[in-house]
């Protein structure tokens, strides 16, 4: 007899996210996604001077701080028909590039490995043997048997007293975890260093932004920090990348192949069949007509077909969402309006809405770019993937999982880390041969609209502004939470993560650490993905694109 | 000297190097206007063996004021939820999810009635009987009304907490507040407000050191901030000062006067209107700060600011 769950909230995700699931059999055999914060963001926007846009849309998230900033002053210098110099192009790649490193290495450490890596058992390995295999899978410092040692006495004497903090009532122990006490304890060890790591690659942000969370050195034309361009804060920058660069390279990617190797049964649940990507990184002049990682869209895992992007293709559904109306059809009849119900999963039960590619649900994010980007023959692309299968001994068709998910977060994290060496390098050039221009004058239209589309660590991110009178007429977001964890839509098909959730095996319902494996391996972020579409929202598809 | 080694013993224990943690000490102690003699005092305090328990709520935010904490290098972050600090709640960070988290705090409460800090940032939504925002089925309002009255004291960090920040910014959709205006006047228990979007994660490790060493919160001002971060204006510890008082404005980004780091007060700045510590302290390890990266002050700590302080490029 079937079974509900309900788990909320997840943690350790941005916001606030509540998963219901039906399990039959020891499987999940339905699933509903619901956001539970609004806040309304776009509202807030109406009115206002289009270039403060940046600073109101960076809030949407702390977490994926920078992106909104970066998407929306994209949108507006292309209202404004601006061409930013190179040099702020430059930065503007580097600041994103610094955020997915940032990003990714927070998520699989802070965010995703506790529903892999059981901390409890790390107390009963033998830091040994622990170090033995630390030495063999990766050349990582700080992977001696006495620091080993050092972390196992660290952990026992916060556990000994009794106060267990954020460790609290984990799901130690449970029958799904599946790595050796050693392997926990090397994980577990790299969960502390990743702490510290993930400052520092922070710092980065500081370097050209002023600070991090929520840099404050983009202006719609270009960038400002313009002194901050001298061979000191280069090399400042350069130095902790290439830290950063050498903890993916030693303790990230050699932990996710090694914890991978016991979760191999992972590469066949939580699945998907359609991907989405605006693709990120313009290489060269206007922003967005070169991407180093490119756009496209993927229908039934057909990576060998991957097709062009037209936006006009999406819709956003409302039938199960808390807003008036009943289904995105004709953008021009109605307001949309928050209008809360209640709790029913049967009927309404999330803040999000659908959005949905030609009608149908489309997951985004790195699994999605790293396809589109296989799919295309991207060299450095196919080169690491490829790379991750054969040391798996896994096939391509595992991509299609939770698994493959994980991985090709940690695969793009290393590919974007190299492509950021050849980016400082085009910097330092600039600088060399006299061009210091950082920012491009611009007049504010009467009127205008304009689109910037990017590619975030969390996927395919659009917003949309209608300038009228020199201010913020509407303004639009779709984010990448709100395709991967958005409700059914008006013809009741699941969302991504609803899909994904569905077959997965749950030892125990009242311990469901498998759910948090699937709905984790997304990296949901609540507070970006819920947004009011009113009546501008619903004209995605209306506003032009340049 | 005898308590000195003792404190190492602990610190050993702990796994903290007596060098790094004086280190620190003297950076907080700095922070908060303390004479340098004070540092072994604040290292005895966070050397306490029974750590001190902390509730940390989630509401309307961005999460930005967490990742700002994440970002904490005095102490670095590990220590303060694995040495110093006690994180009995904190869903960006547990483990365990649902159910398993929900009892975790509820036990944490009774644990400490009236003996754990409360850390909270997000507005809270008050319209609609507060249906905008929900964990576990209850919303931000419930929950800040069961936890919020047990602490010993509530810390309000960054400005959504503190004034209701960006959700409250007009027309205020969901008639967010911040958690004193939310919780109205019968609440009797501290609120300290660390303003900032996000704050600087030292205000609030200077906040929880002065009541670890002195037992008290530390002297506020008139809206609610600690005096030792919030006391001046930047314009007033602006680096850039000089310039203002020269007559030397950046009048466009990117031009010669902008290379040169001149005063941004016709950009727009609104440092002279705002008060916090960023210029002495800067952010990420004392990397930098906006008005360093070119950028006007935008006010961020200021309540209201979304809305009095902009538009954010036009001058004051």
């Amino acid at each position: 007899m079937a079974q509900r769950i309900i788990v909320d909230p997840i943690t350790r995700i941005e916001g606030h996210l509540r998963i219901e699931v039906e399990v039959a059999n020891g499987k999940v055999s339905n699933a509903w996604s619901s956001s539970t914060l609004f806040r309304g963001l776009e509202l807030i926007l109406q009115g206002r001077d289009p270039r403060d846009a940046w600073l109101i849309t960076q809030r949407a998230c702390g977490v994926c701080t920078y992106v909104h900033g970066l998407s929306s002053v994209r949108c507006v210098d292309d209202a404004v028909h601006v061409t930013i110099p190179e040099n702020a192009r430059l930065i503007r790649n580097l600041l994103m590039g610094v955020q997915f490193l940032h990003d990714h290495l927070v998520h699989f450490y802070h965010l995703h490995a506790l529903d892999w890596v059981d901390v409890v058992s790390a107390l009963k390995a033998d830091p040994a043997k622990a170090s033995k295999i630390a030495n063999q899978v990766s050349p990582a410092g700080n992977s001696g048997t006495s620091d080993f040692k050092a972390v196992q006495a660290r952990l026992r004497k916060f556990v000994d007293s009794g106060q267990l903090g954020i460790f609290t009532n984990g799901y130690w122990g449970h029958p799904a975890y599946k790595l050796p006490p050693e392997v926990n304890l090397i994980a577990t060890a790299h969960y502390l260093e990743a702490l510290r790591q993930q400052a520092r690659t922070a710092r980065m942000h500081a370097v050209f932004g002023g600070k991090n969370p929520h840099v404050q050195s983009l202006v719609v034309g270009g960038v400002t920090c313009a002194a901050d361009l001298n061979p000191d804060r280069i090399s400042e920058f350069l130095y902790l990348h290439k830290e950063t660069k050498a903890f993916v390279d030693n303790v990230y990617i050699p932990d996710l192949l090694a914890v991978a190797g016991f979760y191999k049964d992972w590469g066949a649940i939580g699945g998907t069949s359609n991907f989405l990507c605006y693709g990120e990184f313009p290489q060269q002049g206007k922003e967005p007509d070169s991407l180093f990682l490119p756009r496209g869209a993927i229908f039934k895992r057909e990576v060998a077909k991957v097709q062009g992007v037209d936006v006009a293709k999406i819709s956003e559904h409302v039938k199960h969402s808390w807003y008036e109306g009943d289904q995105a059809k004709n953008p021009a009849q109605g307001e949309t309006r928050p209008a809360f119900t209640k709790m029913d999963t049967n009927d309404r039960y999330s803040w999000m809405k659908a959005p949905r590619y030609n009608g149908e649900p489309m997951e985004v994010g790195p699994l999605a770019r790293v396809l589109v980007a296989y799919g295309k023959g991207h060299g450095p692309t196919k080169k690491a993937v490829d790379g991750v299968l054969k040391k798996l001994n896994i096939p391509v068709t595992a991509l299609f999982s939770t698994l493959g998910r994980t991985a090709a977060r940690a695969i793009e994290t290393q590919i974007i880390a190299d492509a950021m060496d050849g980016w400082i390098m085009e910097l330092v050039e600039n600088l060399k041969s006299g061009n210091d221009k950082t920012f491009t004058p611009y007049e504010m239209p009467e009127e205008s609209t304009g689109v910037g589309l990017n590619d975030v660590p969390r996927g395919a991110l659009g917003h949309w502004v209608e300038v009228k009178g020199k201010k913020i007429h509407n303004y639009q977001l779709v984010v990448p939470s709100t395709w991967n964890l958005g409700p059914r839509c008006g013809a009741d098909k699941p969302g991504p993560v609803e899909q994904a959730l569905i077959g997965t095996p749950i030892a125990d319902p009242k311990r469901p650490l498998e759910i948090l494996r699937t709905v984790h391996s997304f990296d949901p972020c609540i507070a970006c993905g819920v947004h009011v579409i009113d009546p501008a929202s619903n004209e995605v598809y209306k506003f032009r694109v340049s | 000297m005898e308590q000195g080694n003792d404190l190492s013993r602990r610190l050993d224990r702990k796994g903290v190097s007596r060098r790094d943690f004086l280190k620190f000490c003297t950076i907080v102690s700095g922070t908060m206007g303390l004479a340098p003699a004070f540092a072994p005092r604040i290292a005895e305090a966070l050397a306490n063996p029974r750590r001190p328990p902390v509730i940390y709520l989630s509401f309307a935010e961005c999460t930005g004021c967490s990742e700002a904490l994440l970002r904490s290098s005095y102490p670095w972050i590990d220590e303060l939820v694995l040495d110093i600090l006690s994180l009995e709640y904190h869903e960006t960070l547990m483990a365990g999810a649902g159910a398993q988290v929900e009892a975790a705090k509820a036990a944490a409460v009774a644990k400490y009635p009236g003996k754990f800090i409360c850390v909270v940032d997000g507005a809270i939504p008050t319209a609609d009987k507060g249906i905008y925002g929900t964990i576990g089925g209850k919303t931000f309002l419930e929950i800040a009304g069961e936890v919020v009255p047990k602490s010993l004291a509530t810390i309000c960090m960054g400005t959504c907490a503190s004034y209701g920040g960006l959700p409250a910014a007009a027309p205020n959709p969901t008639g967010a507040k911040g958690l004193k205006d939310a919780l109205g006047a019968d609440l009797k228990v501290p609120v300290v407000n660390i303003p900032g979007c996000p704050p600087n994660p030292i205000n609030l490790v200077g906040t929880v050191v002065n009541y670890l060493l002195f037992g008290k919160l530390p002297d506020l001002d008139a809206k609610g901030r600690p005096l030792f971060a919030y006391g001046k204006t930047i314009h007033d510890q602006c680096p850039r000062r000089s310039h203002f008082e020269n007559g030397e404005f950046v009048t466009e980004f990117g031009s010669k006067e902008a290379r040169m780091g001149y005063c941004l007060y016709q950009m727009g700045c609104k440092g002279p209107e705002t008060y916090n510590n960023c210029p002495t302290v800067k952010f990420n390890e004392g990397t930098s700060w906006p008005v360093q990266a070119g950028h006007p002050c935008i006010g961020c700590s200021e309540p209201n600011f979304w809305d009095a302080l902009s538009p954010f490029y036009q001058a004051l």
